[in-house]
């Protein structure tokens, strides 16, 4: 039987422009102590998905159609009582934001226990046992300390813990997880993933897990659904899934990420085209068809396309899944395929130092950075929160000045000269592009005005017809139509914003490009299309690319060079073939481990990192890695900072371990290496 | 702690001298003189003339300031009182102590015979307004931000607005309509004296109520917007997905987090209250510190508005010390 | 690349977010335009009063006095003084109208001038700025109008500049966190990229970013002078005579209250829904900004 079983659920919200459905014609069956996980992008209906479920849609919301059983009983018609005590009780959620999921007023204990309480299953006093027992099932040290701490007095992994603690109280035979790690290091996220698969395994409770991270699914899920503008678009076994999908957005998706072990020449991203509908604005009919590449009218935009069965656990949203032609899809043209020859230093820091003061307390953001980027190559800058790579770049741009140490830039040591103290030659060859598409246009211009003003500014243009003229060749650049110069930002979606950013970066003929995290806050499907085209213009204008990234992946796809910091130093710099494979920085090796594969096919080694980042106010005094490294070797590397050692004349690598040593180590991914040779 | 409590009442000291300074420069520009004032309108122009200068008061603003500031510090003797001038204005505490705010021109008597008395019954009349406008307003407020966009909501979201649209003044007018003139149910003047034929119970009635209801509807909808936008934070929903009963979700999880910014504003109303009680006080002819310092700006009598704006700010800065100290405790993010 | 060339895009198929422009969206609310039918109530006449056939709003009629209730050659009576209330409530509204709205953009150019140097700069530039401002807020508010009115004297000018100095410091408040919060957004490092001055920065990419906020609260300002203004009449410190004005004409009302109540009654009227129309113009524009 069945432990949570949806049927033609159709789920809507009434808004001011009329009623939206938010949910259509799905269905779902959920076995107990299985995983299952639902994959989709903004928008999608995934998380309305979730909130129905429990019963939660807020004033405007409301199931119109279908039902939602769960162990029999139809929540759709519960009464309040009725859903109360499920609520928590049989069913718990894990929210997306632990920072906001937890009451700021009240201490972590006071939340925990009155869970149990409320279910009327426990004293007072078993209710407190019971919790400190569960806080320390999530592996949270000194649960009594935690259960009298405020929210605010944890860490953004330590809340997440607790959250998910809270929802494990009452033993519920289901757990909705709606985007548990989205938010949290790379590192943090791993441990939370193998917490989820821990507990699992000691609790048997089914687990719902939703995300738009097809890598992170892989990791904890069965079976996965895929979700597409409000509707179910293909089920399947995870392996099946991955190894053969049948629905053109999940093979789009996919294509769309890169694989472990590809780059960008061997296996260019293939993006998919256009941009997320936004709820409820799809057709009835085939949803993806105006993005899809196999489309074909008449047949796919006839009627409603109903869920197909393509074998026997696996079923499909599309008429012509049969006549798909075979994965993958014909590659589009790859970059240039001869490796970027090295060029002149563009960019060369040298003990680059940062301090801010906080208070009387020193916090250090860079320090002693020794790092070039040469002309027309890529150099990836990967580091969780808190390695000082966004205030590097910052220094770079001529946003912030450095403490000490030089910077020397296209033959002019700009480390203390921030933008107002830069030539106007300089400030256009140093260019950024930035992470939030939400912030990065001004909203109360359109967005060819500030190309139109980047144009006048530099000197590139003048006179109106000139700049009119320019302005449509840089949205021609970024593969824009050029009406859009009057929308207003708010009238893009993210994708198209960052376009535009990337435009208004180029519109003074940059020679270094810094872009920080530039696809991070888009939907993945966009992401590959922004990637591309980022890379294409920096190739035809060789313009040398400063790529700020935590995506390993991302990473290995596009950079010719890259450097791993940590807490506000190197740790590692190198080719980004080198860095790939051993010898690695245990660092390195930890991260490489960390980041969710999509491809539950691939194993990666198990290399989990204690605790959390520790605070740039009270950095460890030997090797900053050395409270978190699982190869530490003792006391020197807490007291002595790690001697720079070369594993070749461009490879280098901070720590205590000889190279010989770190050279022996295996590889991450071990299968992945070897099927992809 | 102790040591942001010792600060901000630095910076209170501050803000009092500062703001009595401006209030001594604004008098600068009042038509007409002290000398002239104290004297009266039928004195000679040469008995002015001797005053104003034996009063010093042709030397520059500074030094007069300086000068009061010492008067009032107990420093220096208060310029008025030197038999000298033989104005006959005595103060019975002596001419010089600490706290000497000065000869009030207009009633013609020490600033501290006045002032006290008026303050007290002021301190009356907004006790038990403030004892009506706190749980009146939490309760319109919680119940509308409870449920924001409901009928209820929608009801109790006007009827504040309203509330908040009538001006003191008007207010009086209307009540004083209904309740005196077609009903003669209540007292239309609140001299607070026994002869009137109106217990002083009855006299306090509709000044209460003129204060009570303008600034209740203000704090009302401050709590309703913070109420309702408490109600839509996760940490609500995590609370209702965790199976707790409605009432306990908003008890516990809800309205404390809903209290902390409506605290501050509570405690601001004082500052309102007194602005208020100036208008309410005038209406009902209620001899209280409001209309005190009225008679005194209409009038000109400098050292009473000088003593009357430092009580007035006095109350106001400590309130709000208050407020941002009971803040603190309230939200455990601020507590450090 | 051919992959990244064939992307559709239009404008018009993005979502069609609700337009931050709030003014446009006002028809949405049923509260604010019931706010705005208020307020244009008072608007329109006081607009048109000079050509409306009103009585001179001085002119004593001393046979009406006898009788000062409603009658047909005044619809709304008349005052103690015999002078027509309809022509002098209406051009007592023109008053109103006329100082409110003048004395709050002025409260608001100075204001927002400060809050955007003190966001801006941070540093002395906003402690000089911000401890200026709570001097000034720790004021009960109308104290220190009766102080600033009484000793600079009631006339329209003072009464402007006795609004800017009660109302810029709250404005400045309000301008100065948003500006704050601006500073972080990504557009205004781009706009440093490109090396403009700081004035452009603060007048062309951070203001009109203020807009939204500002225009609520401008409308509840509004009310709250309509009420300040009132009460300074009331007060006696309102309008220099013969200028009709709501505050006053209630005050001189009020001694007759007991026998003719309307004098009192029509013009408090007025007053009342002039203000509760602003307020609730600014609730309604609040619940739009809300609403997205």
């Amino acid at each position: 039987m069945s432990l949570l079983e949806i049927r033609d659920l159709r789920v809507e919200y009434t808004t001011s422009r009329g009623t939206v459905a938010a949910v259509q014609d799905f269905s779902l069956d959920i076995a107990p102590g299985e995983s299952f996980g639902l994959v989709g992008e903004s928008g999608c209906g995934k998380s309305t998905l979730i909130l129905a479920i429990m019963g939660y849609m807020g004033r405007n919301g409301a199931v119109t159609k279908g039902e939602i059983l769960f162990e029999g009983r139809n929540l759709v018609r519960a009464g309040r009582e009725e859903l109360r005590r499920i609520r928590g009780a049989r069913m718990a959620i894990v929210y997306q934001e632990p920072a906001t999921a937890l009451n700021p007023s009240m201490t972590i204990g006071q939340q925990l226990i009155e869970v149990p309480m409320a279910h009327g299953e426990a004293t007072a006093a078993d209710a407190r046992l019971r919790a400190v027992r569960v806080l320390a099932d999530v592996h949270l040290p000194d649960p009594d300390s935690v259960m009298r701490r405020y929210p605010h007095q944890l860490s953004g992994g330590q809340k997440q813990r607790v959250v998910i603690a809270m929802a494990l109280l009452a033993n519920p035979a289901l757990l909705l997880l709606d985007e548990p790690t989205t938010g949290l290091d790379v590192t943090v996220e791993a441990a939370v993933l193998d917490l989820l698969n821990e507990l699992r395994a000691k609790y048997g409770t089914a687990l719902f897990y939703i995300s738009h991270n097809l890598g992170v699914i892989a990791q904890v899920c069965e079976r996965i659904g895929v979700m597409y503008a409000g509707k179910l678009v293909e089920e399947a076994s995870a392996e099946a899934l991955f190894a053969l999908p049948r629905h053109p957005y999940t093979r789009g998706l996919l294509a769309s990420l890169p694989r472990p072990g590809a780059d960008k020449r061997t296996a260019p991203l293939v993006p998919i085209p256009g941009v997320v509908p936004a709820a409820g604005r799809a057709p009835p009919t085939c949803g993806f068809l105006s993005r899809c590449a196999h489309g074909e009218r008449g047949k796919c935009d006839a009627s409603v396309v109903p869920l197909l069965r393509a074998a026997p656990a696996h079923v499909v949203r599309c008429v012509r899944w049969a006549e798909l032609p075979a994965m993958p899809p014909a590659a589009p043209p790859a970059l240039a395929n001869a490796p970027t020859d090295v060029g002149a230093t563009v960019m060369e820091a040298h003990d680059l130092t940062r301090v801010f003061s906080v208070g009387r307390r020193k916090l250090i953001a860079n320090d002693h950075l020794t790092l070039a980027a040469q002309r027309g190559r890529v150099l990836a800058i990967v580091g969780e929160s808190g390695s000082g790579k966004s205030t590097f770049a910052k220094v770079l741009a001529g946003l912030d000045a450095a403490s000490s140490g030089s910077l020397v830039v296209l033959g002019e040591d700009v480390a203390r000269r921030p933008v107002r103290r830069r030539a106007a030659k300089l400030v256009a060859a140093v260019q950024m592009v930035f992470q939030q598409p939400e912030g990065t246009l001004n909203p109360s211009h359109p967005v060819g005005w500030p190309l139109a003003r980047s144009l006048r500014k530099f000197g590139i243009a003048r006179d109106r017809r000139t700049v009119d003229a320019k302005v449509a060749a840089l949205l021609e650049m970024v593969r824009l139509p050029a009406s859009l110069r009057h929308a207003l930002p708010r009238q893009l979606s993210g994708g198209q914003k960052q376009r535009i950013a990337i435009a208004r970066a180029f519109a003074g003929n940059p020679e270094l490009l810094i872009a920080d995290e530039p696809v991070s806050a888009l939907d993945v499907s966009v992401r590959a299309a922004v990637i591309n085209l980022l890379l294409r213009i920096q190739q035809e204008s060789r313009t040398t690319l400063v790529f700020i990234s935590h995506d390993l992946g991302l990473v290995r796809y596009l950079a010719d060079d890259v450097v791993v910091m940590y807490l506000g130093q190197v740790m590692e710099a190198g080719p980004v073939a080198a860095l790939f494979d051993p010898p690695y920085h245990p660092y390195t090796e930890a991260l490489l481990s960390a980041a969710p594969v999509p491809d539950p096919t691939v194993k990666t080694t198990r290399i989990r990192l204690e605790g959390e980042i520790p605070s740039p106010l009270n950095v460890p005094q030997g090797c900053r890695f050395a409270t978190r490294c699982p190869r530490k070797l003792g006391r020197v590397c807490d007291d002595t900072p790690p001697p720079l050692r070369e594993a070749t004349a461009d490879h280098i690598i901070h720590c205590h371990i000889p190279i010989e040593d770190l050279r022996a180590v295996p590889p991450v991914f071990a299968r992945a290496v070897a099927t992809a040779h | 702690m102790t040591r942001y409590i010792l600060r901000r009442s630095l910076e209170m000291l501050a803000t009092l001298i500062v703001a009595s300074f401006l209030v001594f420069v604004v008098c600068e520009f009042s038509p007409g003189n002290v000398a002239r004032k104290t004297l009266g309108a039928f004195a000679l122009q040469e008995q002015v003339d001797l005053l104003y200068k034996k009063l010093h008061l042709n030397d520059p603003l500074l030094v007069r300031y300086v000068r009061w500031v010492g008067v009032l510090t107990g420093l220096q003797a208060d310029p008025l009182q030197d038999p000298a001038l033989g104005l006959d204005f005595k103060d019975p505490r002596g001419k010089q102590y600490f706290g000497n705010f000065g000869y009030s021109t207009l009633f013609k008597a020490p600033v501290n015979d006045v002032l006290w008395d008026r303050l007290g019954k002021t301190a009356l009349l907004a006790g038990l307004a403030f004892a009506v406008i706190v749980p009146l307003s939490l309760i319109l407020g919680v119940l509308a931000g409870m449920r924001a966009g409901s009928v209820l909501d929608r009801s109790l979201s006007t009827l504040s607005i309203v509330m908040t649209s009538i001006p003191e003044f008007a207010l009086g007018v209307l009540l004083v309509a209904v309740f005196v003139v077609a009903l003669g149910w209540l007292p239309g003047t609140s001299p607070m004296v026994g002869n009137t034929g109106w217990s002083t119970a009855s006299q306090l009635v509709l000044p209460v109520a003129v204060l009570a209801i303008y600034d209740s509807g203000y704090v009302a909808r401050m709590v309703r917007t913070s109420m309702a936008e408490v109600m839509q934070k996760p940490y609500v929903r995590t609370a209702v997905l965790k199976g707790l009963p409605r009432r306990q979700v908003i008890l516990r999880h809800a309205l404390r987090n809903a209290m902390i910014a409506p605290f501050t504003v509570l405690l601001l109303q004082i500052n309102w209250l007194i602005s208020g009680v100036v208008v309410t006080e005038l209406v009902f002819a209620y001899p209280g510190f409001g209309r005190m310092l009225l008679e005194a700006s209409l009038f000109g009598d400098v050292s009473l508005i000088e003593a009357a704006t430092l009580v007035a700010l006095f109350v106001a800065t400590a309130t709000q010390l208050l407020s941002d100290v009971g803040y603190r405790l309230l939200d455990p993010q601020a507590r450090r | 690349m051919s992959a990244v060339s064939n992307e559709p895009v239009s404008a018009l198929e993005v979502a069609g977010r609700p337009s931050p422009n709030l003014l446009r969206r006002l028809p949405d609310s049923k509260v604010a335009m019931f706010g705005l039918g208020l307020v244009l109530i008072w608007v329109i006449p006081a607009l048109l009063a000079p050509v409306l056939p009103l009585k001179p709003p001085d002119a004593q009629d001393y046979l009406a006095m006898a009788h000062p209730g409603s009658s047909a050659s005044h619809w709304l009576g008349v005052d103690p003084l015999g002078r027509d209330m309809l022509s002098r409530i209406v051009w007592g509204a023109r008053t109103v109208l006329a100082v409110a709205p003048v004395a709050v953009l002025a409260a608001y150019v100075v204001g927002a001038a400060m809050g955007l140097l003190a966001g801006y700069y941070g540093g002395w530039v906003d402690a000089a700025i911000s401890r200026a401002s709570d001097v000034i807020l720790s004021f009960p508010v109308i104290v220190l109008y009766v102080i600033l009115i009484a000793n600079i004297g009631p006339s329209v000018a003072n009464i402007i500049v006795a609004v800017v100095a009660a109302s810029a410091p709250g404005i400045s408040r309000i301008v100065r966190g948003l500006v704050m919060s601006l500073m972080h957004q990504e557009f205004v490092a781009a706009a440093y990229l490109r090396r403009e001055s700081d004035v452009f920065v603060m007048l062309v990419e951070l203001l009109p970013n203020c807009r939204g906020p500002l225009i609520t609260d401008f409308c509840l300002r509004l009310g709250y002078t309509t009420i300040t203004i009132g009460t300074l009449g009331f007060l006696g410190l309102g309008l220099p005579p013969p200028n009709p004005d709501w505050g006053g004409m209630i005050k001189q009302a009020t001694s007759m209250i007991t026998v003719f109540p309307h004098m009192a009654l029509y013009p408090t009227i007025a007053l009342v829904s002039l203000i509760l129309g602003f307020n609730l113009l600014a609730d309604g524009l609040t619940e739009l900004s809300q609403a997205d």
